[in-house]
């Protein structure tokens, strides 16, 4: 399901545009709304959330699916803590198709995946790893995560395929929190499968105050 | 910046499409190995090290060191959730997205391999009769319960994680995505999930074939999505025995190229093949 909000980016009270490749991450207090916009379309963007104030609680993958029993997000999904809380809600969403069950690139996997070649280069949990070491935390604290404009459809055979994304430029989606979270973002580098057209791009987040 | 970073999408494209295809080519192997009868008699009793019965709601623990195997017996009304974690390291831990998008298949069963954060194999399924496991949907929580059965003080997965994670002097943080096996879910065009059963019958068998030195848990809990509408676990049967050493052509490590490299990352932790 898509759902189109229009908002005034001028009237913003955060603006930023995180380079390709590289992690952000930011404070959201709740009621806050984060607008996460793929600049040039077909660009994942990996996200971890964690409660602001208490960070084992986080974001669960296998909460938030089983809690609307589907395996895709979008416009709607309530996203779930391990504590069985609402975090965040998707409130607009002009792609329709999110995933949260492949999880995040490393340079480990791509070893795996991609051939022992691909060991070095840039990777998703290398960005998590950065960015959650600023807040005492480690690789243990690295969950599976939301990948925004990802597009990993699970067939009914238990085929499971990352392909093309079908997010188009200036495509958004955006997060009301429901509480106050820290919110992870690895602009995905990835250049060994379609999750960003082979070509990674920046993206744009933007806060407001509210959600209306 | 390597050279495959300055490659143009097109030329990583063709990469990527040559890995899917190979990995599609190599799947026929184990189709046919999904096709072959099982033997639950092939555990002589000399081999067995330890026979332990989880009752219903409740979880055990136990380490699995490397070329031992675990099998997990279905008791007819459950599935069993768990977690693996590499015994002398634990901040290395099953991860349930690398398992599947590695192996480019969400079902897994006889053949397929359990991947950690870290590239390398943690258990290999070396038998199964039932084929139906769940990477996606995860375990039962006091949340899930109280959907399900409107109590929330059933015992759970997601506690009983927990309660097994910290007698090992881990916590909260520790508890990841887990797998459950015999739980049919698959998913539909849409997205929906659909339960396809696969927990009611009594004899059902798992071999997890561990590769590294594995710390496994297992909670005897229903899955969150089992429609059965009493919550009536019975006890499940879970059994250490000392598995054949792997032949050359090994089906877990050989069926897949993606396996292949997964041992080539596991073995150097032991000094090389086992």
């Amino acid at each position: 399901m898509t759902l189109f909000i229009d908002r005034d980016y001028a009237a913003a009270t955060y603006d930023f545009t995180i380079p390709a490749r590289k992690p952000w991450s930011g404070q959201l207090r709740k009621g806050q709304v984060l607008r996460i916009v793929d600049l040039e379309g077909q660009q994942a963007v990996d996200t971890l959330l964690y409660n602001l104030s208490n960070t084992t609680e986080r974001y669960s993958a296998q909460d938030t699916l089983t809690a609307q029993g589907a395996a895709y997000i979008e416009a709607g999904t309530a996203l779930m803590s391990n504590e069985g809380n609402v975090m965040a809600t998707v409130i607009a969403d002009t792609c329709g198709r999110h995933d949260t069950s492949a999880g995040a690139c490393s340079c480990e996997s791509n070893t795996v995946r991609f051939g022992h070649h691909t060991r070095y280069m840039h990777a998703c949990r290398e960005n998590f790893l950065l960015e959650v070491s600023k807040y005492g935390m480690t690789k243990r604290d690295i969950v599976g995560n939301i990948n925004f404009f990802m597009n990993v459809p699970i067939m009914p055979d238990g085929e499971v395929t990352i392909d093309d994304g079908i997010s188009a430029p200036l495509g958004y989606v955006d997060l009301r929190a429901d509480m106050d979270l820290l919110v992870v973002i690895s602009n995905c580098p990835q250049v060994n499968n379609p999750c960003n057209g082979f070509n990674p791009t920046p993206v744009r987040v933007l806060v407001w105050d509210s959600a209306v | 910046m390597t050279a495959l970073d300055q490659a143009t999408p097109e030329e990583n494209r063709a990469r990527y499409e040559a890995l899917k295809a190979g990995a599609h080519e190599k799947s026929p192997r184990l189709a046919q190995a999904a096709q072959e009868p099982s033997n639950p008699a092939r555990i002589k009793p000399k081999k067995v090290l330890h026979r332990e019965l989880i009752p219903g709601g409740w979880y055990w623990s136990t380490i699995v060191p490397r070329g031992e195997t675990l099998r997990i017996v279905n008791g007819g009304t459950g599935s069993v959730s768990a977690l693996f974690w590499n015994a002398d390291d634990t901040s290395e831990r099953y991860n349930a997205g690398d398992t599947v998008k590695i192996q480019w298949h969400a079902h897994l069963s006889k053949g397929r391999v359990l991947f950690s954060d870290m590239g390398r194999v943690l258990m290999s399924i070396t038998d199964d009769t039932c084929g139906r496991h769940d990477f996606i949907a995860g375990g039962s929580t006091p949340f899930s319960n109280r959907r399900r059965y409107g109590d929330d003080s059933l015992r759970n997965s997601r506690d009983n994680f927990r309660l097994a994670a910290g007698k090992y002097g881990m916590g909260v943080k520790d508890v990841a995505p887990c797998m459950t096996f015999f739980a049919g879910v698959t998913t539909g065009a849409n997205g929906h999930f659909q339960w396809t059963g696969g927990h009611d019958r009594a004899g059902d068998y798992v071999d997890l074939r561990a590769e590294m030195n594995v710390l496994a848990v297992l909670s005897n809990c229903p899955h969150p999505l089992d429609p059965a509408p009493q919550y009536a676990p019975k006890s499940v049967e879970a059994i250490l025995w000392r598995s054949p050493e792997p032949d050359e052509d090994d089906l877990c490590r050989t069926a897949t190229e993606e396996a292949v490299r997964g041992f080539e990352n596991t073995d150097p932790l032991f000094g090389g093949r086992a």
